[in-house]
């Protein structure tokens, strides 16, 4: 990998520690001990259903915020402020431009969702007093939750590469939800016939399938999660990211920077 | 080989909203700077200096034409190793002090680890930030960014600096340094190329100057070349008071104490100094009034104007 790529990587996840986005997993934090503390004491039997199913639900929205509202900012704000014109004037392709951010901004939610994962683990041995080998399942939870953080990301970054940062948050958050009930929507197009059905079907594989991405359930209620998903979705991730960004970097490759 | 050759070069915009119109930024530009001169590139607001530093930095792209710099592509990555960019009213990244941004950068163009530091703390003292180096750049003053940005253009030690508007919001002071660093640049072998509107820097400091206006080039040359080109003008100075009804008809006459003055076109030098002659006066001096780089571009940007009404 380029060495460019990493030094705009580093100097993305700096930015967003300078300009506190970590200060998220203090309110994190009271959120899991409150949680801990109150569900030790109102749900008997079922702390650990509960514990598993806020905290794992609290990590995902968290970043999928930070995601989106510092990923449609990576380059919209660069052209905005100008800053832009320091980086492309040196040896910098615009393609390492964008692969750094990504990759910055990847690691600030890599990082913080490990931050929230301990926190998760820690209410999860205050209400259980241990852990169990169905707690293995939480880590693939986790690694599910930052497979979508990294499909967010590289959206947010696609409509920051040629939009407006208050468009590209309502399309990155809009594609957010709708993924969510991508399932559904599946399920709504086998019901349906003709050209509605090919439309329905376009859209339902177009959407990124942030619900296949979802075993929060599954796992808070100690069912095990299949190999086979979790290849299919880190395939599926990739696939996705790697296609969102290419687009970015096919657009911005054209934009002037005015 | 020229250190910037451009062949040709446009550039139009699509304005309004709903409406798109074509606005013509660049008119065909043709242009060559030499290796190790210091080119000035002068016009008003809005003449098309930045759009062009602009396409030479690959941040626009040209509508038509086309430019080459230190013999490479404008988008060839070994080129953009050997230049360094100034923008008009810089901005950094400012939760980063003035030390880090210099590393990013040293980092991005490549400067090896080994000189890195060395490098860095050099132009840190070059331009005078020694004292404010661990400061966060959202604390610096306008002038204090501008000197950050000349940091960071010749940090890598370039062939060829491109400078906008470097002098813009300076004080007297500041601009002072600036001019003296880029004589240094220029004392170095360095090819500079800076866009300005104030005259009287690029008078002092270029070899050559372009003169840009409405997106076209309207002359170029050496500023003394240029200047020769505009009629002059010569002052008589005399002694006395009198002032002889036939030089009053040739320009505006000043009395001041025992002695007069007056301007006039130096087609008009003889007359005036027979005129002197036959009223038995002294002259006292005879001197030509050097014409401005200012008279030129005056004179060039209303002729653009004026061509322009009529067309």
């Amino acid at each position: 990998m380029s060495g460019r790529i990493l030094h705009i990587a580093s100097n993305t996840f700096r930015e967003a520690v300078r300009d506190r986005v970590l200060y998220n997993l203090i309110a994190f934090a009271l959120l899991m001990s409150g949680a801990a503390v109150l569900v030790g004491q109102i749900s008997i039997g079922i702390e650990r259903l509960v514990v598993l199913n806020l905290g794992l639900t609290a990590v995902s929205l968290f970043g999928i915020v930070i995601a989106i509202f510092i990923g449609i900012g990576l380059v919209s704000k660069e052209i905005e402020k100008r800053t832009l014109s320091t980086i492309l004037s040196r040896p910098v392709r615009r393609w390492e431009f964008i692969a750094g951010k990504f990759l910055g901004l990847a690691g600030t939610l890599t990082v913080n969702t490990i931050c929230m994962a301990v926190g998760v683990f820690a209410a999860l041995l205050y209400v259980s007093h241990h852990f169990q080998a169905s707690d293995g399942g939480v880590l693939i939870a986790l690694y599910f939750i930052v497979l979508q953080f990294l499909i967010v990301t590289a959206l947010a970054l696609l409509f920051s590469s040629f939009s407006s940062p208050l468009l590209s948050a309502v399309f990155a958050f809009a594609l957010f939800i709708i993924g969510s009930f991508a399932e559904d929507l599946r399920g709504f197009a086998a019901m349906t016939q003709g050209v509605q059905h090919w439309l329905a079907t376009g859209v339902a594989y177009l959407v990124p399938n942030f619900s296949a991405l979802n075993v929060i359930n599954l796992v808070a209620h100690e069912q095990p999660v299949s190999g086979q998903l979790v290849l299919y979705n880190t395939a599926y991730a990739l696939f996705y990211v790697v296609t969102a960004l290419s687009a970015a970097v096919l657009i911005f490759e054209h934009r002037n920077l005015k | 080989m020229a250190a910037i050759d451009i062949l040709g070069l446009e550039k139009t915009y699509s304005v309004g909203f709903w409406r798109k119109r074509p606005k013509r930024a660049l008119k065909s530009l043709n242009l060559s700077v030499e290796d190790g001169e210091v080119f000035g590139f002068l016009g008003p607001n809005g003449a098309g200096k930045t759009t062009t530093l602009k396409i030479l930095m690959g941040l626009v792209y040209p509508s038509a034409g086309s430019a080459r710099i230190l013999g490479m592509e404008l988008n060839d990555p070994l080129m953009k190793a050997e230049i360094g960019f100034l923008p008009e009213q810089p901005y950094f990244y400012d939760y980063l002090t003035a030390r880090e941004l210099l590393e990013y950068y040293a980092r991005l163009s490549g400067v090896p680890a080994k000189d890195r530091s060395r490098r860095v703390n050099e132009m840190i003292e070059r331009v005078g930030l020694k004292d404010s180096a661990s400061v966060q750049l959202r604390k610096f003053s306008k002038g204090m960014l501008q000197r950050v940005g000349i940091a960071q253009a010749i940090l890598h030690d370039p062939k060829l600096v491109f400078l906008d508007e470097p002098m813009s919001g300076l004080d007297p002071i500041g601009r002072r340094e600036v001019r003296d660093l880029m004589e240094q640049l220029k004392n170095e072998g360095k090819t500079v190329f800076f866009s300005t509107h104030i005259l009287s820097d690029a008078e002092a400091l270029c070899d050559r100057v372009g003169i840009i206006h409405l997106g076209e080039l309207r002359g170029v040359g050496a500023v003394a070349d240029l200047t020769a080109g505009v009629q002059g003008r010569v002052e008589l100075v005399w002694q006395g008071s009198t002032v002889p009804a036939s030089l009053k008809a040739l320009g505006e006459c000043h009395v001041s104490g025992d002695m007069a003055r007056i301007i006039v076109p130096e087609g008009n030098q003889d007359a005036a100094v027979d005129a002197l002659r036959r009223e038995r006066l002294r002259l006292v001096s005879l001197t030509p009034v050097r014409k401005s780089l200012e008279d030129y571009f005056v004179s060039q940007v209303k002729g653009a104007e004026a061509a322009g009404a009529k067309a």
